[in-house]
């Protein structure tokens, strides 16, 4: 991508150190399933304007973070603090006004499959506020045009394709201009030039939302790209083992598991060559 | 070649473990025993694994020198594999890479016949529970419903009456049809031999009426309309739709199970009646054609035998059938894992457990209605 997302990166103007206070803060959060304890001891903050990476290896716990921090499954322990509220500790509506400051876009779209394209986008927006039907419409196509996908107001999610999807569920995502928004692996099963294409389109829509990105991936292109804070989750030894700019973490990281992880293993010292199969 | 092994000791006290053959998934592997026999009794200090004369191998070769390497470790005898190809080596030690994670490994429970049966009364004791939550969080549901705090579409309701009512028609018409006449044939052989065939019109019309077309009806809408609801309710689990639509700011009871359960509640009834209608019908050409029964004698037997009662408390009980399946059916679907393996047992779970409330519901109501003498003359 995208000089656009390199020249925020390299200017520093979204740069984690220099953004404002907090917009979600972690403190001792462990997450389990059936007393498995996934991640322990998470402590982190994600600050405005950021574009907030949360990476590591496949089965480290990155999506159980992301659900965690939007609201869907409980912590077994700590809390995830939004704009100063507890998520799980305020009452139910206050937390459903929390969520409904967030859009997010899920692995899969997760689009209604029972709507088209505009019912899945209008719904939110005729349900969460006062706008008249054909305000609503307008939106709808405004929200559509942005992704790309104008005209395709009464296609049903299935009779097109998975990156347009994507880009459909993005759309849905910032029906109601949330202020943060997440992502969860939202290059999966694209593409390169989709995927290139989505992550600048990631970083357009935050910068003009005036956004807080929070980013689940292992991609490495976008936490290169895009990602201005990050951090690693450790599936050994559970916990957050780096927190930082992706790139200063590929260049500086104390931890060899970080560095291998950002140069795809090119960093390891100890590298296994692929096994030749014997037939004589 | 077969795969074949051979065990000689050295003066210098080193083991040679020698490797030939063939080894292949396919092939009789030989029997380690007698190699951890071999080795306990010469006590080696080290063992040497030669390959010399090895032909191919896949992976039987590699999970044998696996265990080899367990057992050479459990009796204190050093390894030396250096003689083994690149090929296998690379893939042993890829295989041990990353240590197995002890925290990762599952307590195997004891599959005996007490455990199973306790460990089925605690999930049936938890399902009963969240059943129970469930419910609960319909009631709160329906109330916002009824204040107009609820964020249910009347379209939703009016695609399900579509989907539940109309749609479901044809095989209610068949099944009614064919159970008035199953009824009338079977209950009329019998009164043909005491001349008393007139009395097909009494068993079939107050039999349809009270208990077969209700029964019948919520069963078939069990298997046709509960299931779909399961199967939807699932996908939509698997989809991420469920917590798309809960962190958009909308309750999934509110949004899906509720517009199925006023659908189910609102055709239901329609269903029934049709069922009743039809299977009276039914039994009046079996009637007709083989029992010598007129139409006319029929229809006026059924005028004398049946009242609006009879029509109602069938109607009625099918009427909560028809919101115990929508229940059963959207319960199993939203408990469904995030799998596809999952959806299909959801479908088949919301049949079982629909089909379970609605005899369970049956005994419960035909108990209520005969102390209460509903149906007394």
């Amino acid at each position: 991508m995208t000089n656009q997302a390199l020249t925020f990166a390299a200017s520093g103007t979204r740069s984690s150190t220099e953004t404002g206070e907090p917009h979600i803060e972690v403190s001792n959060l462990t997450m389990a399933y059936d007393g498995f304890v996934i991640q322990t001891g998470m402590n982190f903050k994600v600050r405005r304007g950021e574009i907030f990476i949360i990476m590591g290896p496949s089965g480290c716990g990155k999506s159980t973070l992301l659900r965690h921090l939007i609201g869907i499954k409980a912590p077994s322990s700590g809390s995830v603090r939004f704009d100063g509220l507890d998520l799980w500790g305020v009452d139910h509506e206050t937390r459903d006004s929390l969520l409904l400051r967030m859009g997010i876009l899920y692995q899969s779209g997760a689009l209604w499959s029972s709507m088209t394209l505009a019912e899945n986008i209008a719904l939110p927006l005729s349900a969460h506020t006062r706008l008249s039907k054909k305000e609503v419409a307008e939106l709808v196509s405004f929200k559509l045009s942005l992704v790309g996908l104008s005209g395709f107001e009464d296609y049903y999610p299935a009779e097109i394709s998975g990156g347009m999807q994507k880009r459909a569920a993005l759309a849905r995502a910032i029906a109601l201009d949330p202020e943060i928004l997440f992502f969860d692996e939202p290059s999966s099963g694209l593409d390169p030039i989709s995927a290139g294409r989505l992550d600048e389109l990631i970083v357009h829509l935050t910068e003009s939302l005036g956004s807080t990105a929070v980013v689940v991936t292992h991609d490495l292109a976008s936490i290169l790209e895009i990602g201005t804070n990050s951090i690693y989750l450790d599936i050994e030894t559970k916990s957050i083992l780096a927190e930082g700019p992706p790139g200063d973490l590929l260049e500086i990281s104390s931890s060899q598991n970080v560095r291998d992880f950002l140069s795809r293993g090119q960093g390891q010292k100890t590298r296994k060559t692929p096994p030749e199969h014997h037939q004589p | 070649m077969p795969p074949q092994i051979s065990a000689s000791m050295q003066k210098d006290g080193v083991a040679v473990l020698a490797l030939s053959g063939d080894w292949s998934i396919d092939a009789e592997l030989p029997d380690l025993a007698k190699i951890r026999a071999f080795l306990s009794r010469e006590q080696p200090k080290r063992a040497c694994l030669m390959a010399e004369d090895l032909g191919s191998w896949d992976s039987a070769l590699l999970t044998f020198l696996i265990r080899l390497s367990q057992i050479l470790e459990q009796l204190g005898i050093e390894r030396d594999d250096r003689t083994l190809p690149k090929g296998v080596l690379g893939m042993i030690a890829l295989s041990q890479a990353v240590p197995e994670r002890q925290d990762a490994i599952r307590n195997q429970t004891p599959n005996d016949f007490l455990t199973l049966v306790g460990e089925h009364a605690i999930w049936l004791q938890q399902d009963f529970f969240r059943l129970a939550d469930f419910i609960g969080e319909i009631c709160i549901a329906f109330g916002r419903l009824l204040r107009g705090k609820s964020r249910m579409r009347w379209s939703d309701v009016m695609t399900h009456i579509q989907e539940c009512g109309p749609n479901a028609l044809p095989i209610i018409s068949l099944i009614g049809i064919l159970m008035g006449m199953i009824l009338a044939f079977v209950g009329a052989v019998q009164l043909k031999v005491f001349g008393a065939q007139l009395l097909i019109a009494d068993l079939v019309g107050l039999g349809m009426a009270r208990e077969m077309g209700a029964m019948m009806t919520s069963i078939l809408m069990a298997g046709r309309t509960g299931s779909a609801f399961a199967a939807e309710l699932g996908s939509m689990t698997v989809n991420d739709e469920i917590d798309a639509l809960k962190t958009s700011g909308f309750s999934p009871i509110e949004f899906l199970v509720l517009p199925r359960i006023l659908a189910m509640f609102i055709t239901i009834p329609f269903l029934c009646l049709f069922a009743d209608i039809l299977g009276i019908f039914g039994g009046s050409i079996v009637a007709a054609a083989l029992f010598d029964v007129s139409i006319p004698e029929y229809l006026q037997q059924l005028n004398t035998r049946m009242r609006p009662i009879d029509l109602e408390v069938g109607i009625g009980k099918c009427a909560v059938f028809g919101i115990l399946v929508a229940v059963a059916g959207c319960f199993r679907g939203l408990q469904c894992q995030r799998n596809a393996a999952s959806v299909g047992l959801a479908t088949t779970s919301a049949v079982v457990t629909g089909i379970v409330f609605i005899v369970v519901s049956d005994a419960v109501m035909t108990m209520m209605i005969t102390a209460l003498d509903l149906l007394k003359r």
